[in-house]
C-alpha cells in the first residue's frame, strides 16, 4: 500500500503551495491585577508543507491545533512571525496582497454577504474577484446552475437554512477561476445532496483547470472519502501527513471484525473456538482484531458452514481516519495502534 | 537530410526539456496572478451591494431616523416660533437623519463586521481597501436622503420657511454624508470592540442631534465650540443659511467645504483603519 502512495505522489503534479517553518504566536493576555497571565500561545509551530497541483489537501485537527490560524497565513490575513509561504512562485510573506490573486477563499463567517441575494452575493464576489460585469454574470447563472442554488437565487442568504447558506457562500467563493481554492469546512450543515454537488463542483474544476484545494476539515468520514492527502495537526505542529490510506497504515492494518450470535457461539465448530482466545466479549456480541488474511479467514470459517446457523450478524471494518486520529493527536491511545 | 537531422536534434531536445521532473510553466517562473479588481468597478459594486441590503434592512430604521426629526421638530415648534432658530431646528432635523444613518448605523456595521470576521470576505478578494469603505459610506450616505428631504420639507411647512432654495440639500447630503459617514466607518474600524462601535456611533449621533438642534445662541462656550469641532455643524449651518431670503452663497460654499474636507479625511482615515483590520 505504502509504495503504491509514494508512486502516485511522484506521479502526481508539480508543487503548488510550498510552507516552511511557519510560526506564528499570539501574545500572553494581560494577567488581572499583578497575576501573571497564561503564556504566549503559539498557533503554528514550525509547520512545512507541500501541496500538490490538481490534488485535495487536507487539513485535520481538533479546535485550537492551528488549522485556522495556518489558513489565514496562507491567504495572506496574517503575517507570520517566521518562515516562508511560497504559492505559485509568489512569496506570500513578502507580498500576502497578491494572495487575492491566487486564491478563492471560503471562511467559515459570512456575515459579509448574509443580507444580499445568493445572485447579488455571487455576483458582487466575482465584480471584486475583478470580473466585468458580464463576466461575472454569466460566471454566476453557470455556478448557481451548477450548484443547484438557481430556483434560490433571488432569497436573501440571511433566509435560506444552514446547508443552504453554506452552499450559497460556496457558490460566491467559485466565481471568478482561481488556481488554489481554500475551504475552510465547505459542507458543515449541508445535506447529502448539496454535499454531491460541492464535490462534484471541485472535480470539474480539477479535472478541466487543474485547480488545487486546501481543505480544512472536522469531518474525518468525509475527509477519508475526497482527500487526496492529509496533514493531522496538534497543537500548532503538523504530526502526520500523507494519503489517508498511508496514515491509516502508519496506525495499523487490521481490521476489526465484529460477530453477533443468535444464542450461545458454537463452540463445537474448531475455527469459532480458537477465535474465542482473540475476542473482546460483550454479551452476544465478539469484537476482533485481526490481520487482513487472518479477518478473511475468520469470516469464511463463520460464513460457512455450521457456525453460520449461529450467526445472527457480522461485520468487517477497516480502521478509519478517526482512529488514526484519535491514536494520533487525540492522545488517548484508543484507536488501532500496534502495540 | 540536413532537415531530418535538424529535427531530430531538436526533438532530442524537447525531449531532455520534458524529462526534468517537475519542469513545467510553474517551475522557475511566477505564475500569472489573476486581475485585481479596479477602483471604480469594485466601489460601483460594493455600493450597489450595500444599497440592496440596505433596501432590505434598514427600511425599518430610516423610518424611525425621520419619525425622530420630525418628532423633535414638532416638539420644538412650542419652544420657538420662527426666525433664526426655527431655521436651526429645521436644519439641525434634517442633517440628523444623515446622522443617524451615515455614522451611527454605518459605526454599527463595520463594528459587526469586523468583529464577526465579515472583513476577511473583503481582506481574501483583490479589492482596493478605499473602494470598500467609499462604497459603503456613500451607499449609507444615499440611503437618507428620502428621509432628509421629507423632514427638510415637513420642518419648512411646520415653520412656514421659503422652500425656494431647498435643492441645497443635493450638496448638503453628500457632502455631510461624506463626512459622517467617514466618521462612522473610522469608528466602527477602529473600536477594539464592537460595543464600543456601537456606542461611539450613538454618541456621535447624540451629539449631533444635541449640538445640531439646540439653537447656538444661547450655549456655553464649551459646548460651543465642541459644536464647531463637529463636522455636521457645517451642514446644518449651511442648510439653514439657504432659507435666508438671499442667501449669502460664499458662506454656503464655505461651510461646505469644511463638511468636503472633513470627508475627505476621514474616509482616508477609514481607508486606513480598513487595512489595519483586516490584515493583522
Amino acid at each position: 500500500m505504502r509504495t503504491v502512495g509514494k508512486q502516485a505522489e511522484r506521479a502526481a503534479g508539480a508543487t503548488v503551495c510550498t510552507v516552511r517553518g511557519l510560526v506564528k504566536t499570539y501574545p500572553a493576555a494581560r494577567g488581572r491585577r499583578g497575576r501573571p497571565g497564561p503564556d504566549p500561545v503559539r498557533a503554528t509551530d514550525g509547520i512545512d508543507l507541500d501541496i500538490r497541483r490538481g490534488e485535495i489537501f487536507g487539513l485535520l485537527g481538533p479546535n485550537g491545533a492551528g488549522k485556522t490560524t495556518l489558513v489565514r497565513q496562507l491567504t495572506g490575513l496574517l503575517r507570520p512571525d517566521a518562515g516562508s509561504v511560497d504559492l505559485l512562485g509568489h512569496d506570500l510573506v513578502r507580498h500576502p496582497e497578491r494572495a487575492a490573486r491566487l486564491v478563492g477563499y471560503l471562511g467559515q463567517e459570512s456575515t459579509a454577504l448574509d443580507e444580499l441575494t445568493v445572485s447579488l452575493a455571487a455576483e458582487t464576489t466575482g465584480r471584486l474577484r475583478g470580473l466585468d460585469l458580464r463576466t461575472a454574470r454569466a460566471e454566476r447563472d453557470a455556478v448557481l446552475d451548477e450548484l443547484g442554488l438557481a430556483p434560490l437565487a433571488d432569497r436573501p442568504l440571511k433566509k435560506l437554512s444552514g446547508g443552504q447558506r453554506r452552499l450559497a457562500c460556496f457558490a460566491a467563493a467559485l466565481v471568478g477561476d482561481r488556481p488554489l481554492l481554500v475551504l475552510d469546512e465547505p459542507t458543515t450543515g449541508m445535506d447529502p445532496v448539496a454535499r454531491r454537488a460541492v464535490w462534484a463542483a471541485v472535480d470539474r474544476r480539477r479535472a478541466e483547470r487543474g485547480t488545487t484545494v486546501l481543505l480544512v476539515t472536522h469531518n474525518v468520514i468525509e475527509a477519508e472519502t475526497v482527500l487526496d492527502r492529509v496533514a493531522v495537526l496538534e497543537h500548532g505542529r503538523i504530526i502526520a501527513c500523507d494519503t489517508p490510506s498511508g496514515l491509516k497504515e502508519l496506525v495499523g492494518d487490521e481490521v476489526r471484525v465484529d460477530l453477533v450470535w443468535r444464542t450461545e457461539p458454537p463452540l463445537d465448530v474448531p475455527e469459532v473456538a480458537a477465535l474465542r482466545d482473540a475476542a473482546l466479549e460483550t454479551g452476544r456480541r465478539w469484537s476482533l482484531r485481526l490481520g487482513p488474511a487472518e479477518a478473511r479467514a475468520a469470516v469464511a470459517a463463520v460464513t460457512g458452514g455450521p457456525a453460520f446457523a449461529a450467526l445472527d450478524d457480522f461485520t468487517l471494518a477497516t480502521p478509519s481516519l478517526e482512529d488514526v486520529y484519535l491514536a494520533l493527536g487525540g492522545g488517548r491511545a484508543q484507536g488501532l495502534v500496534k502495540a | 537530410m540536413s532537415a531530418v537531422s535538424a529535427e531530430a536534434v531538436s526533438g532530442t531536445v524537447r525531449g531532455r526539456g520534458g524529462e526534468r521532473p517537475g519542469a513545467g510553466a510553474e517551475d522557475g517562473a511566477a505564475a500569472p496572478l489573476a486581475p485585481g479588481a479596479r477602483l471604480l468597478p469594485a466601489l460601483a459594486a460594493v455600493y450597489r451591494a450595500q444599497l440592496s441590503r440596505a433596501r432590505v434592512a434598514r427600511i425599518p430604521l430610516l423610518f424611525v431616523a425621520t419619525f425622530q426629526s420630525v418628532g423633535i421638530m414638532v416638539m420644538m415648534r412650542g419652544v420657538v416660533d420662527g426666525g433664526d432658530e426655527a431655521r436651526s431646528v429645521v436644519a439641525g432635523s434634517s442633517v440628523l437623519v444623515v446622522a443617524f444613518v451615515a455614522l451611527n448605523l454605518l459605526a454599527q456595521y463595520f463594528g459587526q463586521l469586523r468583529a464577526g470576521g465579515g472583513l476577511d470576505h473583503y481582506a481574501t478578494l483583490p479589492v482596493p481597501p478605499a473602494a470598500v469603505v467609499l462604497g459603503a459610506a456613500g451607499a449609507y450616505a444615499s440611503f437618507t436622503a428620502p428621509g432628509t428631504l421629507v423632514t427638510a420639507v415637513v420642518g419648512s411647512v411646520l415653520f412656514k420657511l421659503p422652500m425656494a432654495h431647498l435643492w441645497v440639500l443635493a450638496a448638503v447630503i453628500p457632502v455631510s454624508g461624506a463626512a459622517l459617514a467617514g466618521l462612522g466607518a473610522a469608528l466602527g474600524l477602529l473600536a477594539p470592540r464592537q460595543e464600543l462601535a456601537t456606542l461611539g456611533g450613538q454618541l456621535g449621533m447624540s451629539a449631533a442631534l444635541l449640538l445640531g438642534v439646540l439653537p447656538a445662541a444661547h450655549m456655553p462656550a464649551p459646548i460651543a465650540f465642541a459644536r464647531d469641532l463637529l463636522p455636521s455643524t457645517y451642514g446644518v449651518e449651511a442648510l439653514a443659511r439657504s432659507f435666508d431670503a438671499r442667501p449669502d452663497w460664499l458662506l454656503v460654499v464655505a461651510d461646505l467645504g469644511v463638511c468636503a474636507a472633513v470627508g475627505v479625511v476621514s474616509l482616508a482615515v477609514a481607508t486606513w483603519a480598513y487595512r489595519r483590520a483586516a490584515v493583522r
